[in-house]
């Protein structure tokens, strides 16, 4: 049975990713920081699908274990998904540079330290497939949400040029751009109804786009050319706008 | 954020601030922080039980905990719907051992409700099939109560509408099966006499239930079906079905779009669905082979069929009589008839005998309506209750949004009993909700 290793598995599309991925026969491998709260997932994808899961402890913060993460898991996982991130207010971001590091390091550099790894061990191994989800935030900046965005562009660029590098090795880099999520970062937010996507749609989205090689997916086809228009808005015009 | 949330009744509607947690750190946490606030799950209540202006969501706290596939016991987090713990039991050859006319409700809810099926003449509420489930106090503490352990706490807990505390996690027996087809047999009974000697006859039955049309008059009043199953074994299915006994049913469902216009519903309308439902059945008998989706669960195929009720929505009304007070059903359907208040669909049941502490369920007759809100139709239930508390009866909490105290009072014998030991252990009234509020379950 092939497995999967789920990043930052505490989160709710990450319970919906596992569970799909289980579904779909796959071994499942879940690593977060506060791994009793793992149990229970692992003990519902055992019971509603049979497969076999493991927890991992990781801290995507603690840049230093990352290697000793990956060497310790018990077999290597033929895809990886990198799920963890964060986001807080920006107002309140922008005066605390502890929320603002802790954005950037979840969403950007802790992603990037681990998928140093996973990369170079799948392409030594000529095959392999990294998700990362990343977010249509990081596709221009605006003035609400502009540090979580940066961090979230960032980790795209670092998708994309990765999925270049690993192209002549077999690997595969999917990158996943979910759109408004009703998730536990979103609770406080009012969401537009039509442009929200459940946690459950991301994982399905996920799997889709693992089994067709899929490059860069909008979760909500919409969204790919809501996006469109915003990063067509001239800067001149953009600056003045309220988003 | 406040926003405004309803029960399946979509009346009354409540500003609230719903807190969600998948963890159990969380919820112990929200618990900490919540000045007050009322367990909620699926929102499948009908009236104001699960509402409040702080509520505690369980939907997301919904893992699969463990399954002994050859005893049949299960043991669920209390946020799980039971569409999700069919999917997963019902092809190892096991079913709930009670289940409501919905599967949208959660493990928790159907606790706190203690909810009851077409075979409670057999095998009783859902209670009474728990091994022993867990509850995080308003205090913060965790107790594991069964009927053995801690029992005050777990009786007040079956039907208790969630003011004991925060069930987390729900351990219960299952129901064996061959099949997951339903050997049906529907009878139809010209009238409300015919429909009681029915029931009586086939009691032996499993499941059975009956559809009753309240507004026709003379000598066809209480003409109703019967339906009654069992579950199939192997050698009753049709040989096209043998080949997967436990197949579980396709996913149809057919969405209810909009809210419809109040005034679609009269009892003109009401009379031609009545008519035409009393139609369909052109033999006096029928039976056939069903999967259980349409025999448990005929109304989840049409996702939201509450708003056919319109956006003022409706009070369902859900009362049981003993079995000696057969003249005051008469009585109090002859009042509905009379008032010509709507109702699409009334369900009548026989319970069988029960005596729990505040669980709905005794041995008599329930019958439940549905009545769109209308200017006067709270008059009009006041009058229903006292016919139903003259009789000897009670109303279903789970259904209500408008009884007053006092007819709670009368109905249930160990009402104080009940009270003593939420304040025992939900001593500052921490955990309240609209209903109990108004019911002076709680103070506050």
């Amino acid at each position: 049975m092939p497995t999967v290793l789920i990043l930052g598995a505490t989160s709710d599309m990450a319970v919906a990713i596992a569970r799909k991925m289980a579904e779909k026969g796959y071994g499942i491998q879940l690593a977060a920081r506060n791994v009793n709260r793992l149990q229970a997932l692992c003990s519902d994808i055992n019971v509603r699908f049979g497969a076999a899961c493991t927890l991992h402890e990781f801290d995507a913060l603690d840049f230093s274990k990352h290697a000793s993460f990956f060497e310790s898991l018990p077999e290597k996982p033929e895809i990886t998904i990198c799920v963890f991130g964060y986001m807080s207010d920006n107002e309140e971001a922008r005066k605390n540079w502890a929320e603002t590091e802790r954005m950037i390091h979840s969403n950007y550099t802790g992603a990037v330290s681990i998928l140093n790894i996973v990369s170079n061990y799948y392409g030594e191994q000529k095959k392999g497939t990294i998700v990362g989800i990343s977010s249509v935030a990081g596709e221009r900046g605006r003035q609400s949400n502009y540090i979580y965005g940066s961090a979230k562009a960032a980790f795209t660029a670092y998708l994309s040029g990765l999925r270049n590098r690993m192209y002549a090795d077999g690997v595969h880099v999917v990158s996943i751009l979910p759109g408004f999520v009703y998730t536990r970062m979103t609770e406080h937010l009012k969401l537009p109804a039509l442009l929200t996507a459940k946690p459950e749609d991301v994982a399905n989205a996920v799997y889709k786009a693992i089994a067709a090689k899929k490059n860069t997916v909008y979760v909500k086809w919409f969204w790919r050319w809501i996006m469109l228009i915003i990063k067509c808005i001239p800067e001149f015009q953009f600056k003045k706008m309220k988003l | 954020m406040k926003r405004a949330i309803a029960n399946w009744g979509n009346y009354p509607v409540m500003e609230s601030e719903e807190r969600f947690f998948s963890y159990d750190d969380q919820l112990e946490q929200l618990v900490r922080k919540s000045q007050h606030f009322i367990p909620r799950g699926n929102g499948r209540c009908y009236g104001d039980a699960s509402l409040a202006e702080e509520t505690i969501n369980t939907l997301k706290y919904d893992k699969i905990l463990s399954f002994d596939t050859g005893n049949g016991i299960f043991e669920c987090q209390s946020g799980l719907t039971l569409d999700k713990i069919l999917e997963v039991i019902v092809p190892k050859g096991w079913f709930l051992p009670v289940t409501p006319g919905t599967k949208f409700i959660t493990v928790g809810g159907a606790v706190g409700s203690d909810v009851h099926g077409k075979n409670h003449h057999v095998d009783g509420s859902f209670s009474n099939h728990i091994v022993e489930m867990e509850i995080l106090l308003a205090n913060g503490e965790k107790m594991v109560c069964s009927p053995h352990m801690h029992a005050d706490l777990f009786e007040a807990t079956c039907g208790g509408m969630g003011l004991t505390g925060m069930i987390t996690k729900v351990k219960f027996r299952l129901k064996k099966i061959e099949t997951s087809y339903i050997k049906q047999k529907q009878v139809k009974a010209r009238n409300l006499e015919e429909i009681i000697r029915l029931f009586e006859e086939y009691k032996h039955y499993t499941y059975s239930v009956a559809w009753i049309d309240c507004l026709k008059k003379g000598k066809n009043f209480g003409r109703s079906i019967l339906i009654l199953g069992e579950h199939a074994t192997v050698n009753e299915l049709p040989e096209k079905f043998r080949k997967e006994p436990l197949r579980l049913p396709a996913n149809k469902k057919i969405p209810f779009p909009f809210n419809l216009p109040s005034w679609v519903l009269n009892s003109f309308t009401v009379k031609l669905f009545n008519f035409l439902y009393y139609g369909k059945n052109f033999k006096r008998e029928i039976n056939n082979v069903v999967s259980y989706e349409p025999f448990f669960y005929p109304l989840d195929a049409i996702l939201n069929w509450n708003r056919g009720y319109g956006k003022k929505g409706f009070v369902q009304y859900q009362f049981v009589l003993p079995l000696d007070a057969q003249q005051g059903l008469i009585e109090i359907m002859k009042r509905i008839s009379d008032e010509g208040l709507g109702s699409f669909l009334a369900v009548l049941k026989v319970f069988g005998k029960q005596e729990s502490m505040i669980s709905f369920p005794k041995e008599g007759y329930t019958l439940a309506l549905d009545f769109p809100v209308r200017g006067n139709l709270f008059a009009f239930l006041d009058e229903l209750d006292q016919l139903v508390l003259k009789h000897g009866g009670r109303l279903y909490m789970s259904k209500d949004a408008r009884m007053k105290p006092e007819v709670l009072e009368a109905g249930y014998p160990r009402l104080n009993e009940f009270k003593k030991i939420v304040q025992r252990y939900n001593a500052e009234g921490k955990i309240r909700s609209a209903q109990s509020d108004r019911l002076l379950l709680t103070t506050h």
